[in-house]
């Protein structure tokens, strides 16, 4: 496959491992976050944390968009189709996340429910031409990247006069939520979040360009390096943040330079800008509230915001007793410390976010870690 | 069954007619769409009987059965059907004994509004399928339910063979030093679903490996008796079955990611709908676990036979308590093979 072969070189990542071995000051670690489950995901499916040496520690951020949505909007999206009767439209990962008493979307859907799952917005919206007499409503989910195809949906639904389209907005920003990682934990256990540097998503940054994170390295002194998720641009970004960091250099810098820029997609901004504004304060798992972390439709757009189409009950639900999630999550435990993991918790029977996506912190050690030696010892606080 | 078709006012109706309640009532249209469609489509000695049982002389030996059900959606895919597919499915599980099949029994739960046009196609595609590999369906049972019961076609097919002396294949016969290798490129069953289902055009078709191995079997147990482990990698993939098979025997499995064929549309797609092709279904593929000395012998025979061309060695059977199955990765690292959990759902991001 071109394009894609050539960034998962072994003889590359050979040269790039000796590089990051030579560099990298055996006197100190360097505790890196990788913030996207995709980044998440590479660093297990192509064993890169093998190739990485000792004191090289990837610390798995919040970054999986199944994973971040707390309970409370899994069950008022159920609510949506039991209630209302809607057909519920959403991508194939939010399915199985668990919701208040062991449910998830595929159980209601087993018990009925018309919840399908679709591939993008596009057909969503197919849905809803195709079933005029039913009130159709996509559950949107995601960062920045899945947001403009959502924006673009509104807008065509809007050009094409279909009144049953609505959707469920829960897309939320990349830069507010690694800002609020950095915050002290206000649960007060006097944890303290442990990293030293930070990958960025790159897809996010092709939207979003390299721009939105100068504020942050500035403010906080970490750098951020915009990765891309085959395995050599992890390490390649890798060996860009231990030469800011032995450099004593606090900068945002992209690897990920045949598509990102400092700008971004400025048409895709722009669209999304004219559909949505950002809301207030959003609640993430494991992160709590987080100011301006997440966008709703502006109320030009309110005919199809399916918050004011629809009376949906205030979903308010607490997590799971003993689920490690919320510190998972800011990378303050491992999915190891957590007593449910592998016992209450699997991903036959997920009980935490972390556990229900491929690229969950807990669903990528239980995959591909779970009994290796080094992987207890990574994203030690 | 013996009736001649005058016996009835109408023919039945392959063209615009749907069944209904009255063909799995066991009156006369059921015993009309039996002789006008099954037993026309898959006519052979035995189901020309028309008995409720197919009665055979077998020839003294081990004896092997097997049963599959198919709900497969959508029915009609590239590169086949839910008939043929029927056929091979059951084909297949009986071959991996080592053991050459010889009559198929199947049962059609209908519902009630299926066009006929429809099952006349599945069906023909079964008597084509059949006539192929050799091995006859002789006998069956239809039932009809009511419209909202079903989901247009069940179909459930048991196989019975029998396996050549001094051969003992079993999924618990593994051992440390043994070679693992799989008989072609992986993946392209599932990929083709998955695209006709979700209505995803990739430019390129890519069809099911659907097929029948009995063949294949039959010259790998020839040239080398003492074959340890058959199995085809379906639902679940090659991943799913080698961690059965290492369960089974109690041993670990090392990968190495290189050696494990697979076709590049199949892998261009899997890469576009975030899925991992080990565990991707395939329907015309089997494993094979034996000595590494077998091993060689063995590649030749398959790489020899339509149906093996791609054969490759894909690694080795290692001594480890937790059973697991691991992957050298093309990229020079290392990675678990772990089961599949629940079903492989696109990641959007």
């Amino acid at each position: 496959m071109k394009y894609v072969e050539e960034f998962r070189r072994r003889d590359l990542a050979r040269i790039l491992a000796d590089a990051i071995a030579r560099e990298a000051d055996s006197g100190r670690r360097y505790r890196i976050m990788e913030f996207c489950g995709g980044h998440t995901h590479a660093i297990f499916r192509y064993g890169v944390q093998a190739l990485m040496p000792q004191n090289v520690i990837f610390v798995h951020g919040p970054g999986c968009p199944v994973c971040v949505l707390p309970v409370g909007r899994i069950d008022q999206a159920i609510a949506l189709v039991e209630q209302e009767d809607v057909i519920l439209c959403t991508y194939g990962d939010m399915l199985r996340v668990p919701a208040s008493g062991r449910r998830s979307l595929l159980k209601v859907k087993a018990e009925g429910g018309d919840v399908r799952m679709v591939w993008s917005t596009t057909d969503a919206l197919r849905i809803a031409r195709d079933n005029p007499d039913r009130q159709v409503v996509f559950f949107a989910i995601g960062f920045e990247t899945t947001t403009p195809p959502t924006a673009a949906a509104i807008e065509q639904a809007a050009a094409g006069g279909v009144k049953n389209f609505s959707v469920f907005c829960n897309h939320v920003l990349t830069p507010a939520a690694i800002r609020s990682i950095l915050e002290p934990v206000e649960a007060g256990d006097g944890e303290k979040v442990a990293i030293d540097a930070f990958l960025g998503p790159s897809h996010v940054s092709a939207i979003i360009g390299t721009r939105p994170y100068e504020a942050f390295v500035a403010a906080y002194r970490k750098p951020v390096v915009i990765a891309g998720f085959e395995p050599l641009d992890v390490m390649q970004s890798v060996l860009m943040l231990i030469r800011q960091l032995n450099g004593g250099r606090a900068e945002v810098e992209n690897e990920y330079t045949r598509v990102v820029s400092r700008e971004g997609n400025t048409r895709a901004r722009a669209l999304v800008a004219k559909v949505m504004e950002q809301r207030r304060s959003f609640e993430w798992r494991g992160l709590g509230r987080v100011p301006d972390s997440a966008l709703q439709i502006r109320p030009e757009w309110a005919e199809f915001d399916a918050e004011r189409r629809f009376t949906i009950p205030a979903g308010d639900a607490s997590e799971v007793r003993g689920c490690e999630c919320p510190h998972i999550l800011r990378g303050v435990r491992k999915p190891t410390d957590c007593k449910l993991f592998g016992t209450a918790c699997t991903p036959e029977n997920p009980m935490g976010s972390c556990m229900v996506s491929s690229e969950g912190a807990c669903a990528a050690y239980w995959s591909y870690g779970r009994l290796r030696k080094d992987s207890t010892e990574m994203s030690a606080a | 069954m013996t009736a001649t078709p005058s016996q009835y006012t109408r023919r039945l109706d392959t063209r615009k007619g749907t069944v209904d309640m009255t063909h799995g009532s066991g009156g006369r249209a059921m015993t009309q769409l039996i002789e006008e469609l099954f037993v026309k489509q898959l006519d052979n000695e035995l189901l020309r009987q028309g008995n409720d049982q197919a009665r055979f002389r077998v020839e003294a030996g081990r004896m092997v059965m097997s049963t599959d059900g198919h709900v497969i959606s959508p029915l009609f895919f590239p590169g086949g059907d839910i008939g043929s597919l029927a056929v091979h499915g059951t084909l297949n599980d009986v071959a991996m004994s080592g053991a050459r099949p010889l009559y198929l029994s199947t049962g059609f739960i209908l519902e009630e509004g299926f066009p006929l046009a429809d099952l006349e196609r599945i069906v023909a595609s079964m008597a084509r399928a059949c006539k192929e590999t050799g091995v006859p369906v002789v006998t069956g049972d239809t039932k009809v339910v009511e419209r909202g019961k079903g989901d247009g076609i069940f179909i459930t097919t048991t196989g019975i063979g029998v396996v050549p002396e001094g051969v003992d294949i079993s999924g618990d016969r593994a051992r440390p030093g043994d070679a693992v290798l799989v008989s072609g490129a992986i993946g392209n069953h599932g990929v083709a679903i998955m695209s006709s289902r979700e209505n995803l055009e990739f430019g390129t078709a890519i069809e099911s490996d659907s097929a029948a191995l009995h063949g294949l079997v039959a010259d790998m147990v020839a040239a080398v008796p003492g074959i340890h482990c058959l199995r085809d990698p379906t639902r679940g993939g090659l991943a799913t079955t080698l961690n059965e098979l290492a369960r089974q025997s109690g041993v670990g499995i090392r990968l190495c990611e290189e050696q494990i064929p697979i076709d590049g549309e199949v892998a261009a797609a899997c890469e576009l709908l975030g899925l991992d092709p080990l565990y991707v279904a395939n329907e015309g593929k089997l494993i094979c676990i034996c000595t590494l000395q077998d091993a060689r012998r063995l590649l030749e025979v398959m790489r020899a036979h339509p149906l093996g061309g791609r054969a490759a060695i894909i690694g080795e059977v290692v001594e480890d308590e937790y059973g697991l199955v691991q992957m050298e990765t093309r990229f020079g690292g290392n990675r678990v093979v772990d089961w599949l959990a629940g079903e492989q759902l696109p990641r959007i991001c």
